[in-house]
């Protein structure tokens, strides 16, 4: 019997596996003599015009398999991924909400998918505009003077905004030396103002979960060129004083650097530019519904307030008195560019076709997460630790603290939820809250949607409680059981090798 | 609004049971004077944003409606249907990064699969679940070159680089004092061997090169080897078109240690360059630098295969300001898409791509030298892709042409002081009827302008306004 019978065989007996769990490598179906593809006969003459050191031998080892094989494959592959059309996916921080399928549809339109971004400015005008749109709209919705669009992921976005804010500081006399982050912060930022030529200095937050002034006023010296601060902060909570924050890092000559990975909770209701926020980057795969893609492609705008504009990564996209629109390589105090080309294209059309279907109402898109988060948060109060009750907006972080009596920790509650057919939350971040859960459900969640989801954590807690083990042993009815992680690290296994 | 699943039963009952008499109470952390509501048109409907979409889309040439040659990076290949049609299912399109590996495995499989083929026509043992794309993977290769040669602090690039790829390094480099050295290339296209070796000295962390580079020149990857072995750096191979690997020698046999770039012809659509595929793999010995995602073959609780993302302790959510680079997310849907391309063409059907692009491209290459007053300037060996000039700015000329359904070329104008040259790149997607359409009007723009004289029949063309004339051959 094939082991594909044998494994189906066991998974209709086993009536916690529905479905068969194993899919071979694709290489593992490979056949001799199989063909996936075909081309037009050559119709010039056949030449190989390289000198024969300069050429390689076949590619030992790569696939020979049909379409049909194909599209099985990762039909059956695609079967192990939980995703958001399925249901609630409430990773915080990473805003997975419903990916509007008009969207999908537009950005492949020839004009933009077998569009090139060097073909002459006169047959680019349909994308140049699109770009200029894209930035007018972010500009007004965060309230600052220009828009990059170039950056391809949020992480790039901060170093790009970082650079700016060097070049500013350098013009002005020097880079200095530090930037300062809560100790709430994304991972991404410390590593940013680093790849930017910063130490990075963290700050403590205070018993409410948010910067504490005193801690920022000592810290705010003449060598900080910047605080790089998500509002509101991973834990969902709106930095109430963004106002005094910002009179403290701008008295000393700072910049204030927003982390817009969060801006879905406040888009269309307040502006960051009116906080005093000098330089935002947002993820358009966040609040702008791009979808994530099983991990990208992202993209990261930064919006700068003006007196960083002549720092912007070049190209800009700028129109002309007659209405035509170029790119303006011109710019003698850019940063440069982060990378080729106009950024992820693909991802602009999407996002402005988004907003584009919000218009002057993409403030529902706020509330609704708003509400949601809350709702959840009114749900599991007091069954799972709330280790900061000031109010929270978009998200909202529990920790396992009163499940570990049971032995039962915030990993083990993440997997129990996808028994109940849940991603889980966001595990053990932000660092401050130990055993952190980070609940994000996102606007694009029904009521009946998040009374479930309640319904499911309020019964894992019962069972941390009275059947501790079937949540340690967690998850039992997913495609895997749980996978090793630490054995994958210590015996590295990067990539299917052809037998010899 | 349609994606708003709340009614307003449903938010009376919400906010009762969280306790607020309305949403705006939830919002009351906000100071009120950064409140603003935003300016901006009314909501649009699904066909008005069709139609919005549909309007902007249409004022770009593309290549299913033109005579295309455009490169420089990004390359117009064949993607079979199947290709795009998977990313549309949600499984695929609406997961995100699969940190938790039983409800991913799908992604897992296929990045691990990914990695492979990487390995493949690389000839290196390691890749990583993709970047960015060219220019970013570059910076990341050097980046780690940086780290395994501490305290070094120069990288020696190629003039053959793409010209945005050094633009890209020099930002990142700018601030961690790093410099770039750039060595010519030679009359003939190629990167001086001599200048290059002499160019790296003790402090040098990387040599770089880019083959077919900028002006579409096969290089040999081993003169980069050798140059910068012998100092003790390490050998960066950079591509920009990455179906020649499944034709020309591969990094990994040609000596380099880590090769990078711009994977966007394996399967990727154009996008207007983005979002495309960044693709970085290196030698074992140095995996634990390597940065970015890795999906790793494991185990679960029943002994079966599975995967998962490891080696996190290099990454920033755990390492911060020490991690190996502050990437977060790769560009997984374009590598599930270049996956699901490199298995359907395999070990032939890549190879077959990459010879009928060369070949179509050095019919191209003969037939546009045999026009008077133009020429082929560099005489190395080229791949897909190569530098013409004519007898007048190309700029104008590729405007022009543009405006008549054939998208000629990128000029040279854009990065370097060279007005009268372009790059031409031909693939398995052009027809040599339409490459006969390019040569024809080539020459009817060089004679009609009066520069040479070049008798050729009926030549119609010569002012914009007039209607192009009819194929004659």
């Amino acid at each position: 019997m094939s082991v594909e019978i044998e494994e189906k065989a066991a998974a209709i007996r086993d009536p916690r596996h529905p479905e068969p769990r194993h899919e071979p490598l694709v290489f593992e179906r490979s056949g001799e003599g199989k063909v996936g593809y075909s081309l037009p006969p050559l119709d010039v003459p056949e030449t190989v015009a390289i000198p024969a050191a300069l050429l390689r031998a076949e590619i030992a080892g790569e696939t020979e398999i049909t379409e049909v094989e194909v599209a099985r494959h990762f039909t059956r592959l695609s079967k192990l991924n939980f995703s958001i059309d399925q249901d609630l996916y409430p990773l915080g921080s990473c805003t997975m909400k419903h990916n509007p399928r008009v969207n999908e549809e537009v950005a492949r339109l020839p004009g933009f998918a077998a569009a090139h971004p060097l073909a002459p400015e006169e047959v680019s005008q349909g994308a140049l505009e699109l770009a200029w749109s894209l930035e007018r709209m972010l500009s007004e919705l965060t309230g600052l003077a220009r828009v990059t669009l170039q950056p391809a992921a949020g992480a790039q976005g901060e170093l790009a905004g970082i650079l700016m804010v060097r070049a500013a500081l350098t013009k002005r006399g020097g880079p200095r030396t530090t930037v300062l982050i809560p100790d709430s912060a994304h991972g991404t930022n410390p590593a940013s103002a680093h790849f930017a030529g910063y130490k990075v200095r963290e700050l403590k937050s205070n018993a409410r979960g948010t910067l504490d002034l005193h801690v920022l006023e000592e810290a705010m010296t003449e060598d900080v060129a910047a605080l790089m601060l998500t509002v509101p902060n991973t834990l969902g909570i709106f930095e109430n004083q963004i106002l005094e924050i910002a009179r403290i890092v701008h008295a000393k000559g700072g910049y204030l650097y927003c982390d817009g990975a969060n801006f879905n909770s406040f888009v269309g209701i307040a502006k960051p530019g009116a906080m005093g926020i000098d330089v935002m980057h947002m993820n358009l795969h966040k609040t702008f519904s791009t979808p994530h893609g099983g991990g990208g492609p992202g993209a990261g705008p930064v919006a700068v307030a003006g007196s960083l504009v002549p720092f912007l990564p070049r190209p800009t996209v700028e129109r002309r008195a007659d209405g035509s629109f170029f790119l303006d390589h011109d710019r003698p105090e850019s940063i440069g560019r982060l990378r080729t080309f106009l950024g992820n294209f693909g991802m602009f059309v999407r996002a402005l076709a988004y907003i584009s279907s919000y218009g002057n109402r993409i403030g529902e898109v706020a509330r609704g997460a708003v509400l949601n988060a809350n709702y959840i948060r009114a749900g599991l109060t007091g069954v799972y630790h709330l280790k900061y009750d000031a109010p929270t907006m978009h998200e909202v972080v529990f920790s396992d603290k009163k499940q570990t009596a049971w032995g039962v920790h915030a990993m083990d509650i993440g997997k129990r939820l996808m028994d109940y057919g849940f991603h889980p939350p966001t595990i053990s971040f932000p660092l401050i809250v130990y055993g952190a859960l980070m609940i994000e459900p996102t606007e694009t969640e029904s009521k009946s949607g998040l009374d479930a989801f309640v319904a499911a954590m309020r019964e894992i807690a019962r069972e941390s409680e009275e059947e501790p083990q079937i949540v340690k042993t967690a998850p039992h009815t997913t495609p895997v059981r749980r996978v090793d992680e630490v054995g994958a690290a210590r015996n590295l296994v990067l990539r299917w090798k052809p037998e010899s | 609004m349609k994606f708003l699943p709340i009614s307003d039963s449903d938010r009376s009952e919400m906010l009762r049971a969280i306790g607020v008499s309305s949403i705006e109470d939830l919002f009351a952390s906000i100071p009120a004077e950064v409140r603003h509501s935003p300016n901006l048109p009314p909501p649009l409907s699904e066909i008005e944003v069709r139609r919005l979409l549909g309007s902007l889309a249409a004022r770009n040439a593309n290549a299913r409606e033109s005579a295309f040659f455009l490169g420089a990076g990004i390359y117009n290949h064949y993607v079979s249907a199947i290709a795009d049609q998977m990313l549309y299912r949600a499984e695929w399109l609406t997961s995100y990064t699969p940190y938790q590996p039983e409800v991913s495995q799908g992604t897992l499989q296929s990045i691990f699969e990914f990695q492979t083929h990487i390995c493949l026509l690389t000839g290196l043992d390691v890749a990583n679940a993709s970047l960015y794309e060219g220019a970013s993977a570059l910076v990341e290769a050097l980046l780690m070159a940086s780290r395994l040669c501490r305290g070094r602090r120069r990288a020696v690039l190629s003039a053959g680089i793409h010209p945005e790829y050094r633009e890209t390094v020099r930002t990142y480099f700018s601030s961690l004092g790093f410099t770039s050295i750039e060595v010519p290339v030679k009359a003939d296209g190629r990167t001086d061997e001599n200048a290059l070796a002499a160019a790296v000295d003790d402090d040098t962390f990387a040599v770089a090169i880019q083959s077919p580079n900028f002006y579409g020149v096969v290089e040999d990857w081993q003169i980069g080897s050798r140059a910068a072995h012998q100092k003790g750096a390490l050998s960066v191979a950079v591509v920009a078109e990455a179906v020649s690997m499944a034709l020309l020698a591969s990094p990994g046999e040609r000596g380099a240690d880590i090769a990078c770039g711009e994977g966007q012809s394996l399967g990727v659509p154009m996008h207007l360059g983005g979002p495309v595929l960044g693709i970085l793999a290196c030698r074992a010995e140095h995996e634990r630098q390597i940065p970015g995602r890795l999906v790793g073959e494991t185990r679960d609780a029943e002994g079966r295969r599975a995967f998962c993302l490891t080696l996190s302790t290099r990454e920033q959510h755990i390492r911060r300001e020490r991690a190996t680079s502050n990437i977060c997310t790769n560009q997984g849907l374009m590598a599930l898409a270049s996956n699901i391309h490199c298995s359907l063409l395999g070990k032939r059907g890549l190879r077959e791509v990459a010879l009928q692009s060369h070949a179509k491209a050095e019919y191209l290459k003969g037939e546009i030298a045999k026009i008077p007053a133009w020429r082929i300037p560099f005489e190395g060996p080229t791949f897909n892709e190569f530098v013409v000039e004519g007898p007048e700015p190309a700029a104008p000329l590729l405007s022009r042409l543009a405006r008549r359904g054939i998208l000629a070329g990128v000029p040279l104008s854009r990065w370097e002081d060279s007005a009268n040259r372009f790059l031409v790149a031909a693939t398995e997607m052009n027809t040599r009827e339409e490459m006969d359409r390019l040569v024809a009007a080539l020459r009817d723009r060089a004679g009609g302008r009066g520069d040479r004289e070049v008798p050729h029949g009926d030549t119609g063309g010569t002012g914009d306004r007039k209607v192009p004339r009819r194929e004659p051959f």
